[in-house]
């Protein structure tokens, strides 16, 4: 089933055309990989996704995106952004305990009930592969935590809110190794009940966790194929290159 | 100026000469008052009312009369201005007309403080008909001190970092939501300083109440918002310069409250303000 369908998406930031003519579909339940070198637009692409992109001044945008059928611009912000969480590519926590880092979402949607929150808080925490780490402290700050329990706990707060896909922005650039694979193996398992789009400048890691990947360039999408097959046996020269470290 | 390990304590006696410059008359203004007015400093100067033509007496009405206007003009202030800064920092958006508000805001900051009291007359005692009364008085000292709270309040709220904002968004929450909940509870600090500076300004001024409501010489306390009252600036302002033969204590007696209560007000706002910072966590 197609999840997001996108068709002829032009971005712009003033002058800078940042995305150009991309069309392209995201699968349900699938995690999609999206390489290239910095300035290729992956990011822009991403932040496209959950609206994020009409905070940018100057930010103009044609085509159409779809989410399940409906065209995003029809779907107020705040509901799909709700639908399409986002997690960035520092560990972001908000300047609250651990707790109400996860809680928080849940809390601005109109929850108020303390047991519905405590059990959403564990769900989520140990979905993120975090629970049994923070558990005894989560009253703590959240800034108390590692960068990859960090990392980790921003998974989680966007699981708290129960998205339909997940928007993952070079989410290990600030991670040791061990970190990474602990954020790999989450983002792994996530894939049964959600959609994952994952921006990566880490051709291996994309390698590793991506069900398909797709190669952007100055803007534009090169190639988009199944995972193995753009590590062995890509179409266009740009991918190959890029993946064997030539540019980027 | 070869020698960069010269240079540097040249630099360094300089800076160090200017800290001094500020420190020593700072430092000698509130030794000469402290020595001078604290002698005149008993319950009764404090708790009773001025008598035989202010040459006796206390001070208790003028007193009473600042803590009205500052709590007045706080009250009227803080609010508007915060929301005004509020606006000024998320909703409006970087064109002209915007930057040229700004501008203005912080240049009112700087207009006399006469002026203030001119308009205050004009506008509250004349044309909304309050005469010289503490409401006329406290919106005038309140009017004043706007652009202090504003650019204060601002500052604070654009410091919050950027990514809080994206963050809180990006899960769902609206814009007032992300306002309320992360952006305001981390400016409350930088607010605070900008009501801190705010409330011993609206405390030291004589000028906006001259017109507005101060009164020479009222030896009772105030019974409503529209009666007139006295106040510890105008009141020192009478006793040293308009009435012969005040004992030197009285003066320097009222100038040694006034600073009190602008320093027990500052007090009582940082102890509030480094407790918002304690739970800051980041």
């Amino acid at each position: 089933m197609v999840k997001f369908y996108i068709k002829d998406l032009n971005i712009w930031f003033g002058s800078v055309h940042a995305v150009k003519q991309l069309s392209m579909e995201v699968n349900s339940n699938e995690i999609l990989s999206v390489i290239g070198p910095s300035n290729s637009g992956k990011t822009t692409f991403l932040r496209m996704l959950n609206r994020l992109n009409d905070l940018t001044p100057n930010f103009r945008m044609s085509g159409e995106i779809k989410l399940e059928k409906e065209n995003i611009k029809n779907i107020d912000a705040q509901i799909l952004r709700k639908r399409v969480g986002m997690v960035f590519a520092l560990p972001l926590p908000l300047p609250l305990s651990i707790f109400d880092n996860v809680s928080y979402g849940v809390k601005m949607h109109g929850v108020k009930n303390k047991n519905i929150l405590e059990e959403k808080v564990k769900k989520a925490l140990k979905e993120a592969y975090l629970w049994e780490e923070v558990k005894d402290r989560l009253n703590e700050s959240a800034f108390k935590l590692s960068g990859g329990q960090q990392q980790r706990l921003c998974i989680a707060r966007t699981l708290a809110v129960e998205p339909e896909v997940i928007l993952f922005d070079e989410p290990c650039s600030g991670l040791d190794p061990i970190s990474t694979a602990k954020v790999e193996d989450a983002i792994g398992l996530l894939k049964k009940n959600y959609t994952i789009v994952l921006v990566t400048n880490n051709v291996k890691q994309a390698a590793r966790v991506g069900d398909r990947t797709a190669f952007f360039l100055s803007g534009e999408l090169i190639e988009l194929d199944k995972t193995d097959k753009i590590f062995t046996a890509p179409v266009k020269k740009q991918t190959d290159d890029y993946i064997r470290g030539k540019f980027g | 100026m070869k020698n960069p390990y010269k240079a540097q304590n040249i630099a360094f006696f300089f800076l160090f000469l200017s800290t001094l410059l500020i420190v020593v008359p700072v430092g000698l203004i509130v030794v000469i008052i402290v020595q001078k007015g604290l002698p005149g400093i008993s319950w009764q100067f404090l708790s009773d009312i001025p008598r035989q033509g202010m040459r006796a007496g206390g001070i208790f009405p003028a007193i009473i009369g600042t803590l009205y206007l500052v709590s007045g003009a706080i009250v009227f202030a803080l609010p508007i201005g915060l929301l005004a800064a509020i606006y000024l920092s998320e909703y409006s958006k970087d064109n002209l007309l915007n930057r040229v508000i700004k501008l203005a805001i912080v240049n009112l900051a700087g207009v006399p403080s006469v002026v203030y009291g001119l308009f205050g007359l004009a506008l509250f005692v004349v044309f909304f008909k309050f005469g010289a009364s503490i409401i006329a008085g406290s919106l005038t000292l309140g009017i004043m001190v706007l652009p202090i709270i504003i650019t204060a309040s601002r500052e604070a709220l654009e410091s919050v970092p950027y990514s809080f904002r994206e963050v809180s968004l990006s899960l769902g929450a609206s814009k007032w939501q992300t306002i309320r909940h992360i952006v305001l509870p981390n400016a409350v600090p930088g607010i605070l300083t900008g009501t801190i500076l705010a409330l011993g300004r609206a405390a030291g001024e004589t000028a906006p109440i001259l017109f507005t409501v101060a009164a020479f010489y009222l030896p009772r306390l105030p019974n409503s918002l529209f009666d007139q009252a006295m106040a510890l600036p105008y009141h020192l302002y009478v006793i040293s310069t308009q009435v012969p033969n005040v004992d030197e204590k009285i003066r320097y007696g009222t100038a040694f409250v006034l600073l009190a209560l602008v320093l027990l007000m500052n007090l009582a706002a940082i102890v509030i303000r480094n407790r918002f910072r304690k739970k800051k966590k980041w």
